[in-house]
Formats: C-alpha cells, structure tokens, sequence
C-alpha cells in the first residue's frame, strides 16, 4: 500500500527540483518551459494520489484540465520562442532585457 | 432700572462716532470729526453720569446678556452688561477723562494732517475701555482689553513716519502680548474649572478652583486658584506696566501728548487694576497671589518712581510718576485694600491727565519742546497751566485736602495695617515713594515754570545747530534709550510733530531758528485742564467717605476677614477733616513736604548742585538713567534672543531639517531607493521568476509555521 | 511489501533521477528526452495509483505530442549551447538553496502539519465489476464538468490560433494565390467587347439569304 505522505513528498520533490532547474537553467527559455512542465506534472501528483485517497474523481478531472491547460501553453511558448529566435538569432534570456526600467 | 439701550448707547455712541470720523474723515473734514466724535462721548458721558445716578439711587444692578455670539461646550460666549456702582465709576471716569482729551485734542492737534484719524482712533479708544469696563465676562473682558491694546498700539506710533515711534508701538505691542498670555491663561484656567466664564458663574464656583491644585512642574503642586490669579495678574502687569513689563510705558510718550494723558495715565493703564479688583472674590482665595501682587506693585511704586528723578523729558517724568503710582495701586490690591485701589484709580485719572495735558500745553507753549532743560520761568508766560498744573502735583504729592491726599494716604495706612507676607517692605517701599513723588514732581513744576528762562539761552546756543543741540544734549543726559534706531536719535523725545505738520500745512510760524516765544495755550486746551483741576482738587474729600469706608462697594468687591485692611483704616476714621489732622500723626506727610523742599533747594536755591550730585554718584546716576538696564537686557536677552532663536530655527529648523532633511531628503531618499529599486527591475525575465519563487516559499513558510 | 509498493518506488526513484537529468543536461535535446522518460516514469506511477485514463493522456499527449513538439523547436533552432551554458552554476547555490526551503516547507506541511493525511485512509473500495475509470471519468466530464470542459476546448483552439498567428510569416516577394481576388473577378475585369465594323468584304452574291451584321 503506497502512502499519501509518500506520493506528496514525491511531488514535493519534483517540484524543488524543477524549482533549481529554473535557477540553474536561467538562460535557456526551452529548459525554463521544460521545467514549468515539470512543476505542473509535480502538482499533478499531488491531485492524483489525494483523489485516490479521497476516492473522488474530482481531482483526476483537474489533472485533465491542467493537462490542456499545459499544452496550450507549451504550444504558445514554444510558438513564442519560435517569433523571438526568428528575431533575435538568439534565445539567451540574458539579452532578453528590453523590460528594464 | 437701567434699561439695555442706555448702556447699548453708552457704548455704541462712541463707536459710531469712531467710524464717522475714520471712514468719513474725508468728507465731514476737520469740524465735522471732532464734532461728532465730541459728541459721541459727551453722549456716553452724560449717560455714565445718569446710569452712575441711577445706581446711587438705589436702582438695582444690571447683569444681563445681550447677544450670544456662540455655545460651545457649555461654554456661552455672550456679549453682556455688568452695571454695578464699580462699572459705574469707571465709565464715568472714563468717558469724562475721554470727554476732556477730546476738547484739548483740538487744540493740541490742529495742524496735524491725521487730525481725524486721531479722533477716531481716540474715540474707538473710548469704546474699547467702555467694552472693558462694563462686561460681565471674561470674553468681552478679553475682547476690550486687547482692543485699547491695539489703539494704543496704534496712537503710539500715531506718527508712523518716525522711527522712534514705530519701535516704541512695536514694543508696547509686544510687551503687552508677554502680559496677554498669562492673562489668556488665567481665563483658560477659570473655564477649565468652573465651566463658565461668567463673572457671577465663576465667582460663585470659586471653592471649586480653590480645590484643585495642579501641577505645573513634576513633583511641585500648585493651588490651582494661586495659579490662575497670578497668571491673570500677569495680564494685569503687562497692560497696567509693572514690574518687568512696563518697560513699553516710558517709550509710549513717542505718541501724541492727549493719548499720553488719556491711554497711558488716566484709563487704559489702570484696566490691570480695575480687572484684579473685579476678580476680588478670586485674588482673596490665594494668599500667594496677593503676596505677590504686593510685592511687584511696591517694587513699581518705589523704584519705577526714582527713575523719574534723572529724566529731563517733561512726559517722561510724569510716566514714570504714572507706574509709581499704579504701583501703589497695585500695592493697594496686593493688600486687599481693593476700594483704596480704585480710589486711587479714580482720583489719580483725574489729576494724571491733569498733569498730562498740562505738559502737553507747556509742549504746545514751548513750540515742541520736550527738555525740561531748556524750559524755566513759565510761570509767567502760561498762568493757567501753571495753576493747573500746581493743583495736580499737589494731588499727586498727596497735599492734605487734595484728591490725591485721600486716596494715597488711605491707601498707605492700610499697607501700613496688612501683615501678608510682603507687607512691610511694601509699606517701606510705598512710605519712602511719598518723598521720591515730591521731588520729582515738584522738580518738574521748579524747572518748568520757575527759575531762569532758560529756553533763551538754548536758542541763542543753538540758533544755527538746532537739530545737532537735541542730539548732543541727549547724548549728554544719556536719559535716552539705547535702541537701535540711531538716526532717529535727535527725533527721539521730543513731541516735534511740528515739523513735519507746519510744513505739510505751510505756516511754519513757530520760530525753531529764532528765540521761542513762549504763549499760554488756546481755550480748548485750557478748559480741560480746568475741568481736570477740579475733581483733582476736590473729589477724594467728597468720595472717600462712601468708597472707602462706606458701603459703595458693597457686593462688588469681595473682602477676606483676615484681610481687611480698610476696615482696620475705617476703625479711626471720622470724617474727612480729621482724616487730614490724623494725617499730621502719620511721617508720611512730612516725607512729601520734604521731598517739595530738597526740590525746591536743588532745583531753585542751588540750581548747580543736581549736576554735582550726578557727578558724586555717576554709577547710581548711570542706573537711573539708563532705567535700571531693563531696556538693555530685554534688547540683549529677548530680542537678540529670539533673533537668535529665530535664525537657529531658520538654520536648523528650516534650512537643516524642513528644507534639507524633508524636502531635499525626502527628494533624495526617493532618488536612491528608486536607484536601489530600479536595479531591482533589471529587465531580465529570470529575474521576474527569482523573485516569484522566492516570494513563493517566504509566503509557504508564513504559511506553515505559523 | 507488496509487489506494487516496490514497483512504486522504484519508477519513484527513476523519475527523480531523470529530473535531475532534466536540469542539468548540457544539451537541451537530452533534456527533452530526459523530459519525456519523465513523462513515461510518472505515467506509470499513474497506473499504480489507478489513474488509468490520465496516464493514457500523459502518454499519448505529453510524450506524443507535446514533447515533439519540444524535440522539433529545440532541433530547428540554432541554438548555441555553449551561450546558454555560461554561468550555469553562478545561481545554483541560490537554487540549491530555494529547492531545499521548498522541500523542507512541503514536508513540513506533510509530516508536521499532517493536513489530515493520518486520518485512516478511506478502505479501498472494492472495484466491482466492469468498472472502467475511463467511463466514470467521461461521465463526469460530460455531466458536472461540461462548462470547464468546453472552455478546456476553448482554449485549447485558442492555443492553436495563437501559435498559427504567432509564427506565420509573409516572406517578402513570394508569389501566392489570391483566392478572394480570385473569387471576386468579374468578366469585364478580363476581357473587354469592343463592337467593330466588318474588316473583310463577302463576296458579293455568294451567300444570298445570309444576314450581314
């Protein structure tokens, strides 16, 4: 029998990890989508073990919609990114600096 | 019954008059001013004379409101009426003193070009101190008192072109707002706590001060009553000049002679008396507040009168004879003898303002000529003034059978029967005042009227240098006070309006390049002076008897047992005849007839010897002359004081802390946390996200260990 | 320890690892395979924890085509590694260091708190017969969740308009069909009818009966 407790510092975890991605990889928007996937996926552990606890298929339903939410904006990042190396040459986050005040 | 109208008249007539002759001036010219201004206070003064005839006859007193300006908590602001036989005398004695100074304005002002607005001024004057004089509570008290403030600030610098002149009102001001404070204390302390300030509601809740203390510095209670009675005795200070406040008093003589006379001797001055005495029932609570009282009256009385010896100025003498003797006034009060310092009060009026007008005839006499000095001999030149001016300093020596015998005899012996802490060296102070008051006064009359026409001399000595002669004479004297005003030095003191009226109206007739002529004055200046010498001569014999030892005051003032002082006087009194040969027991009178003799001896006999004397004693004389350094200490202390103050507010407080700390600060405060700020917002996208995840844990750790 | 429990683990275990792999790949290619082993790791955890249909979604969805999609951008952009490389580990400590804060917090809440996940777990109900989590969760998604799921769809075209729009260019100078233009052409914008007179005289007598125009 799997605990919830265990499942929970499962997605805990996961997300720490794509928490220290998003640090690490600062400079490569590709890495920082991949890490936000990551970070949806952790939560999405989350409402599957306690709709399993609970045994209310609620939270399999939100893991649905989190899903399409994530792909939707994974396909618009993506198509972003696309717009900005097309203008850039360049994906560097570092040079990504027109937002300064 | 009095009605209302007549006392709305009493007071309106004047201010009605005031404004005809301030707002119309213009148009009704200069007959048509004096003439209503004239008549205004003859208006108020015929009433007075009726109301105060009412009241003898019995006719109840009248304490009634007749407008509410406001309500606020429980406080009622009210404009009102209190008609008692004290409210009486002093709007009679006011309004008749006013009536004479207005005749003699005629003559005395009649090249002036403010000849109007001194009428109004004058007038306004005599609506204020009515104001003053007949409230029934301590707002319209307040309102009258800071209203013949602004007159008389406003009629000592009537000549605002001089410089001397406009420091002199600018002093008075001053001074007075120092004396104003405590007086608004002292009325905020009686609001506090009795909830009115209403004369009758506040005298009937006076136990209820009384059982309070307060405590001002940590650790020291105060009787509350102690408190609020000195902090209204110190209003009483500031406009009735006693010690250290009266130093505005000597240097209000820059206004013209009438007002000299009218504000500054006879009415005004006399408001902090006649607002002590009206608060009778509160000073006997507190037996400090008397002690002190007593003690700075005869502080004034003695040692504001031994200034008066080394003045050549003609007014200057009789204002120092003025704060002596409202400090016996203030003695008076100081040992609950509250009749005896209203007595005095009055009569004192009369031949003050006497004295007063007569020095501004022998000023109108001498074409502008203030220095004793070059006077002499005028006997002969102006009888009337001189007789007039005999009988007022004989009133103010205290002559038995004159006015001023009465009350300041009276006065002496019941300093002489107090035992409050304080009283002998009051009854010291006023006894020896007795001969210092004969001196001076009488050297003024010797070196005025009698002795050699020394007036020729000067003219002939100076008949090319005029202006260069005042200097250098004042100089010598050294009398003059050292203010700031050095180039209106040679102006200072002397009433020489002239100049600059006989040449705005084109008939410089007065000769100051030739010998001066000196003539008796017109009718208008002589009828006062007449009219003044009477009652100075004869109403303390006729007025004594009930005010003093009668029951006048019945139910107006308020007396303590243990206080009574002028009960202790009224024990042996029989009469005003034996009063006089009583007199004769006391060394008192002898002191006055010595001091008329010393005068006589110095000033007649061996006129070289006073320079001598000043030469043998040039340090006592230098104190004297230089007015026991007041002048130079306030100048040093508080003006340069709260220059200084000023100018460190202004580096510190305004340029250090307002301007460079909050302003510029502020402005660089923005400017480098924006500078701080703005790194912050770098631009860059991670950045964002940083700071959300960071933010993002803070806000889980809240969270949780909560 | 049942058979399941060990399964659980250790695909637990295989999936921390690919996302660490994730995050510190040095080629974003490797990332995104890393990525989509993760994707496979969680669906089968999924599967343990009786999330059938989800886990079928994952696959099909994230490995299939999301993370194509990843594969596709990342090989068609020129990226320059060693730019995005640099200073790789200038924030790790700052990361390190908000990972452990995230852990700590998180299990903080799970072991401290507990937020009631001690209470006795619910007894596992006894699937009965025919019972298919895929049914049961269509008919939630088409009875209480219909609203959220259409707006799901709705977004879902949003995206896809968004990307369209995002990344279609007009090239300068290339040669394309106008179908509007070509749709609304009018005759008399082609060919014109101009009325003229004969240029060839008939020979006369010829053709009798014939109308000339």
């Amino acid at each position: 029998m799997i605990s919830l407790n265990f499942v929970l510092m499962l997605g805990g975890i996961l997300f720490a990890l794509s928490v220290a991605g998003i640090f690490l990889n600062r400079k490569n928007v590709i890495l920082l989508l991949m890490c936000i996937e990551l970070m949806l996926l952790a939560v999405n552990f989350n409402f599957i073990a306690f709709a399993r606890q609970l045994g209310d298929l609620g939270g399999q339903v939100f893991v649905f919609f989190i899903l399409t939410v994530a792909a939707a904006e994974s396909a618009i990042g993506l198509a972003i990114l696309v717009v900005l190396f097309r203008e850039r040459k360049s994906i560097n986050v570092e040079q990504l600096d027109t937002m300064k005040g | 019954m009095i009605s209302q109208s007549v006392l709305l008249t009493i007071v309106l007539a004047p201010l009605v008059a005031c404004l005809l002759a301030g707002i119309g001036g213009k148009v009704i010219g200069r007959v048509g001013a004096h003439t209503v201004t004239i008549a205004g206070v003859a208006i108020s003064f015929g009433l007075s004379a009726y109301v105060l005839k009412l009241l003898l006859d019995g006719a109840p007193v009248v304490n009634e409101t007749v407008y509410t300006w406001l309500v606020s908590d429980n406080i009622r602001m009210e404009v009102g009426f209190l008609i008692d036989n004290l409210s009486a005398m002093m709007m009679t004695v006011v309004t008749f003193v006013s009536l004479c100074v207005h005749v003699y304005t005629i003559g005395y002002m009649k090249d002036d070009p403010g000849y109007q607005r001194f009428f109004s001024y004058i007038s306004l004057f005599t609506f204020s101190m009515l104001m003053l004089v007949m409230s029934n509570n301590f707002l319209q008290l307040f309102f009258g008192w800071e209203a013949v403030g602004v007159v008389s600030y406003l009629l000592i610098g009537f000549w605002y072109t001089r410089p001397s002149a406009i420091f002199a009102n600018l002093k008075a001001f001053l001074v007075n707002r120092v004396g104003d404070f405590g007086f608004v204390l002292g009325i905020a302390g009686i609001a506090y706590y009795t909830g009115s300030i209403d004369y009758a509601t506040v005298f009937a809740a006076r136990d209820a001060i009384a059982a309070n203390t307060m405590e001002i510095f940590p650790g020291v209670e105060w009787q509350a009553i102690t408190v609020v009675c000195i902090c209204l005795f110190i209003g009483a200070m500031g406009k009735s000049a006693q010690v250290p406040l009266h130093v505005w008093l000597p240097d209000s003589m820059e206004g013209p002679t009438p007002i000299s006379a009218l504000i500054h001797a006879a009415t005004m001055v006399t408001a902090g008396i006649f607002m002590v005495a009206r608060m009778s029932p509160l000073f006997e609570m507190s037996e400090a507040a008397l002690s002190t009282v007593l003690v700075i009256g005869a502080t004034t009385a003695f040692f504001m009168g031994l200034l008066g010896l080394v003045n050549n100025d003609i007014k200057r003498v009789v204002a120092y004879s003025t704060l002596s003797q409202l400090g016996y006034m203030t003695v008076a009060l100081g040992v609950s003898a509250y009749a005896g310092a209203l007595f005095h009060l009055m009569t004192h009026a009369f031949f003050k303002a006497l004295l007063f007008l007569a020095a501004g005839s022998v000023i109108i006499g001498m074409h502008h000529e203030q220095d004793m000095r070059k006077m002499g001999g005028l006997k002969k030149y102006m009888p009337i003034t001189y007789w007039t001016s005999a009988i007022g300093t004989l009133a103010l020596i205290g002559f038995p059978g004159t006015s001023g015998f009465f009350s300041k005899d009276a006065l002496i012996e019941a300093v002489h029967a107090a035992h409050i802490p304080g009283a002998s060296y009051a009854f010291w102070c006023v006894t020896l005042g007795v001969f210092i008051t004969a001196f001076y006064s009488f050297r003024l009359v010797f070196m005025t009227f009698h002795g050699p026409e020394r007036f020729r001399e000067v003219a002939h000595d100076a008949h090319s240098a005029h202006e260069s002669t005042h200097v250098k004479t004042d100089k010598d004297a050294g009398h003059e006070p050292d203010v700031s005003h050095g180039d209106a030095h040679g102006h200072h003191a002397h009433d020489d309006h002239g100049h600059a009226t006989a040449h705005a109206t084109g008939h410089d007739d007065h000769g100051h390049h030739g010998p001066v002529e000196p003539h008796e004055s017109p009718w208008v200046v002589t009828l006062p002076l007449i009219l003044l010498a009477i009652p100075s001569l004869f109403i303390g014999a006729f007025t004594i008897g009930p005010m003093l030892f009668g029951d006048y005051f019945n139910g107006v003032l308020y007396v303590e047992e243990a206080h009574d002082t002028l009960g202790h006087v009224g024990e042996s009194w029989h009469g005003p005849l034996q009063f006089i040969v009583h007199a004769f027991q006391a060394p008192t009178i002898y002191l006055a007839f010595a001091g008329w003799a010393a005068a006589w001896f110095l000033y007649i006999k061996r006129p070289d010897l006073p320079g001598v004397i000043a030469a043998k004693f040039s340090a006592l004389y230098q104190l004297f002359a230089k007015k026991y350094f007041f002048d130079e200490i306030y100048q040093a202390v508080f003006a340069r004081g709260s220059v200084g103050l000023g100018s460190a507010l202004w580096r510190v407080g305004d340029v250090a802390l307002i301007d460079g700390a909050a302003v510029n600060g502020s402005a660089r405060v923005v400017g480098w946390l924006s500078g701080v700020m703005r790194r912050l917002q770098s631009g860059y996208l991670y950045h964002y996200a940083f700071a959300m995840i960071i933010g993002l844990s803070v806000l889980l750790a809240w969270y949780v260990l909560r | 320890m049942s058979i399941t429990e060990i399964l659980f683990y250790a695909f637990s275990g295989v999936l921390l690892v690919s996302a660490v792999g994730v995050i510190t790949a040095r080629n974003p290619v490797h990332a995104a395979l890393f990525l989509v082993f993760s994707f496979i790791n969680s669906a089968v955890l999924w599967l343990l924890l009786e999330a059938e249909f989800l886990a079928i979604v994952l696959v099909l969805v994230y490995v299939g085509a999301v993370m194509v999609l990843f594969l596709f951008v990342v090989m068609m952009l020129d990226i320059n590694i060693a730019q995005v490389r640099e200073g790789f580990t200038r924030y790790a400590p700052l990361g390190i260091l908000i990972a452990l804060i995230v852990v700590a917090e998180i299990g903080s809440v799970v072991y401290v708190k507990s937020l009631g996940t001690e209470v006795t777990p619910v007894a596992q109900v006894a699937v009965e017969e025919g019972y298919s989590n895929t049914g049961a969760l269509g008919e939630l998604l088409y009875t209480k969740y219909l609203y959220p799921f259409e707006l799901a769809a709705v977004i879902l075209l949003l995206a896809i308009v968004a990307a369209i729009v995002l990344t279609m260019r007009q090239r300068v100078g290339l040669k394309q069909q106008d179908v509007a233009a070509q749709v609304s052409v009018r005759a008399k914008d082609r060919i014109r009818v101009v009325k003229m007179a004969p240029v060839i005289e008939p020979p006369a007598g010829s053709e009798q009966g014939e109308k000339q125009p």
